[in-house]
């Protein structure tokens, strides 16, 4: 067995593969071997670090000494300085951007504090098919020490103090919830966890259910035996087959161990959960439709009050969560309020799970605490934008929410912050874009689902959100006038006021939202008809290099409509009424002749 | 599995399973195993996570290694899926990304039996809450 007792360990994500960190790698083999050390000391490529500002990056075992922004030739010092004599290289390693000092150990770094783990503190730790794992990590420890230990009314303040909102996008303070459903006088109560996960790209409660089971079945116990129900009921959708298998193995592994059924640990509690299964549509999220749904109704919302709390499922006080929310309260319980309240900002406690999506390196699921940065989310975590290409924008909320701009790269992220933005937390997907993505076409994507989604039960959503889809349809495709604009601006409102769920009433926001901030790029549509980002195919112009044309007639015998004409041996042109914009030619040219405007 | 009839009974249970935990990650070599945990949510099967935990079973099988395969939840890392954990009892867990077939023998030919490590580590970026 090979007993290395240094390990140098290079960063091979993109951005620093960019910055030579293969070269790199290479330098510290051939001058460990030149050394005769390479039988001691082993150079390992590793991925990404998420730290890509300040890489190319290598990190030192087992001293942990982390270097920034190391060059090639940098290699010769930290083996002459560091590895040999022992000396770490002051001026590679981390600064602190506070205190301006230079940080030996990275756990001294803060940015090993950006994440943190709550709500997924054992996915990708424990077996979700074993409950003793989870046991083993403090599992319904929370539920056991309630049940024997703590009244209902001091549960729900501890909850109450912990300042913890609601994740599943409207952000209701869950204490104050489970107090109104508390207070609702019935003979039957139930809990529902609502695992429908509808957002487009989204994917945080399907990782919770498939790697923690266990928390949201223990935090809906807790919730039960506080608002005085014995039943349990999770709405999941059926297109997340292996959440609904691990749910299962928990719930019966669960009731195996006395932790779910009659007479829990003893202390005359009972608590069940069943499983219910959702269609997948969006709407259905939206908690009376997700109720109409349980009860083999339409998946249609009815109008709020008497909201679940008083009448839900079955004409029964319910009190609907969302699988996140729950999966923090066995923490909040383990670890008290306070300890949970020290996280975050002023009105928005704790973490968030979202996923990171879309135009960057490191795709992922990422927990940070409340009042990080876009920056620090975008930079520091999800390792830059990809390509190297230019941040434009991040998509917040989904089809209910907006676009945070450049000007809130540094803004801290809250409830609060968001909705001020124009955008919203919403249930946690977050999607990057570049300078490559079109604003206009992103409004009309968000909008194009909702069309999909809406039920249909309201004249607005119905009909005023396929108005406004035509609008943006025109304006993608050329047509737009300058008017277009104001009458988005006027449909969208009357929308927002009239829709009766939240559907309808946030659909418009994806519109309003790119209008504000990227008003410039609309009316470069309409008014010169240019699409800035170059995705608007309808908006192109293709015309063909007189000077690099063959004539070789390759495009001319590919269009599909007879718009190129020409002779063979000399330049064609394209007649543009005729041309569609199909982008044939332009693929087929070996000459690069075919210009795109 | 009997039930658990108290508070006391679950916390017993507790300990009887943390210290089974503590064996295996603190304990010296010869009593204990090598751990590879492979990251089986949507994301990780989806890019063929089932393929890379079958073949580690099969090959360390197949070579008479004992080695505790086991399945978890999703790691955060989905650019680099299939992840795995692999712990050498005594070291601090270290994470692989990309773990095809191929990556999978390497990491056995050589992090489990020779104790090097291989090309393609993930550095852990986040903070759990300890219990
Ligand atoms: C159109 C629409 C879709 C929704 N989809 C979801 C969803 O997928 N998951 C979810 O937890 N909440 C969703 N909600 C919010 C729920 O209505 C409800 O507020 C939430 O489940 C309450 O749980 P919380 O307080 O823990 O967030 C949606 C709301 C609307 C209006
Ligand atoms: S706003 Fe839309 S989704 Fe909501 S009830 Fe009306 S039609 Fe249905």
């Amino acid at each position: 067995m090979a007993d290395y007792n240094m390990h140098i360990l290079v960063c091979g994500g993109t951005g620093c593969k960019a910055s030579q960190s293969e070269l790199i790698k290479s330098n510290f083999k051939t001058r460990l071997n030149e050394f005769g050390l390479s039988d001691e000391i082993q150079v390992i490529m590793t991925g990404c670090f998420g730290f890509c500002e300040k890489g190319p990056i290598v990190k030192i075992l087992p001293d942990n000494t982390f270097y920034t922004q190391v060059t090639p030739e940098d290699v010769f010092e930290i083996v002459e300085e560091h590895v040999i004599k022992g000396r770490k290289v002051e001026r590679l390693l981390y600064k602190d951007p506070e205190s301006k000092e230079h940080i030996v150990d990275t756990k001294g770094m803060d940015f090993y504090k950006k994440q943190i783990r709550i709500a997924l503190r054992n996915c990708g730790f424990i077996n979700p098919e074993n409950i003793e794992e989870y046991i083993g990590r403090d599992g319904y420890a929370a539920l056991g020490t309630c049940l024997s230990e703590i009244t209902p009314d001091e549960v729900i303040r501890m909850i109450k103090d912990s300042g913890l909102r609601g994740r599943g996008g409207g952000g209701f303070p869950t204490g104050l919830k489970w107090e109104l459903t508390r207070k609702s006088v019935s003979d039957q109560k139930y809990v529902v966890c609502n695992a429908d996960e509808g957002d487009p790209g989204a994917f945080m409660d399907r990782s919770i259910l498939e790697g923690d089971p266990h928390s949201v079945l223990e935090a809906m116990a807790i919730c039960g035996y506080c608002i005085g129900a014995d039943k349990g009921l999770v709405y999941i959708r059926a297109e997340y087959p292996l959440a609904i298998e691990r749910l299962k193995i928990a719930i019966n592994q669960a009731r195996e161990y006395g932790l779910l059924g009659n007479d829990i640990l003893g202390t005359g509690f009972s608590f069940d959960v069943e499983i219910r299964y959702g269609a997948g549509a969006f709407v259905c999220g939206e908690e009376t439709a997700l109720i109409h749904s349980m009860e083999g109704k339409r998946g249609e919302p009815t109008v709020k009050p008497p909201f679940p709390a008083e009448k839900g499922y079955n004409g029964k006080p319910t009190n609907v969560n969302n699988v996140e929310t729950f999966a923090n309260i066995p923490v909040i319980i383990n670890k008290g309020a306070e300890w949970f309240a020290s996280i975050g900002t002023a009105n928005s406690k704790g973490t968030k799970v979202f996923a990171l999506a879309g135009k960057i390196n490191n795709v992922g699921l990422i927990e940070v605490p409340m009042g990080i940065t876009l920056r620090e989310i975008i930079y520091d975590i999800g390792g830059g934008i990809k390509d190297g290409r230019e941040f434009k924008a991040v998509q917040t909320g989904g089809p209910s929410g907006g676009c945070l701009t450049k000007s809130f790269l540094d803004t801290p992220i809250d409830y609060d912050n968001l909705v001020a933005a124009g955008s919203m937390m919403g249930s946690g997907g977050m999607i990057v874009l570049d300078d490559s993505d079109c604003m206009v076409a992103i409004a009309k994507f968000y909008l194009e689902f909702t069309l999909d989604e809406s039920c249909g039960k309201c004249t607005p959503c119905r009909i005023g959100n396929k108005r406004l889809y035509e609008i943006l349809e025109k304006i993608t495709e050329g047509n737009g006038k300058v008017e277009d604009l104001n009458r988005l601006r006027m449909l969208s409102s009357v929308i927002k006021d009239t829709s009766l769920c939240g559907l309808g009433q946030t659909s418009p926001n994806p519109v309003l939202s790119t209008l504000d901030h990227f008003y410039d790029e609309y009316l470069s549509h309409v008014t010169s008809h240019k699409c800035i980002a170059g995705q608007c195919k309808a908006l192109m112009h293709y015309s063909i290099d007189v000077d690099k044309c063959t004539g070789c007639t390759l495009c001319f015998r590919n269009c599909p409509v007879g718009a190129i004409s020409g002779e063979k041996r000399a330049s064609h042109y394209i007649d543009q009424s005729l041309c569609i914009k199909c982008g044939v030619c332009f693929a087929k040219c070996k000459f690069d002749a075919v210009l795109i405007a | 599995m009997n039930k658990i009839k108290s508070l006391a009974d679950l916390k017993k249970l507790q300990t009887e399973v943390q210290s089974k935990i503590k064996l295996r990650e603190m304990g010296d070599h010869s009593e204990t195993l090598i751990q590879i945990k492979v990251s089986m949510a949507t994301c990780g099967i989806a890019s063929g996570a089932k393929e890379t935990m079958s073949h580690f079973i099969e090959e360390l099988d197949h070579q008479g290694i004992d080695v505790i395969v086991t399945q978890t939840g999703c790691m955060g890392y989905c650019y680099a899926e299939p992840t795995i954990e692999l712990t050498i009892p005594g070291q601090q867990p270290v994470v692989y990304g990309f773990v095809n077939k191929a990556k999978a023998q390497e990491i056995i030919e050589k992090h489990v039996k020779l104790n090097e490590m291989v090309d393609g580590i993930i550095p852990v970026n986040y903070s759990s809450i300890d219990n």
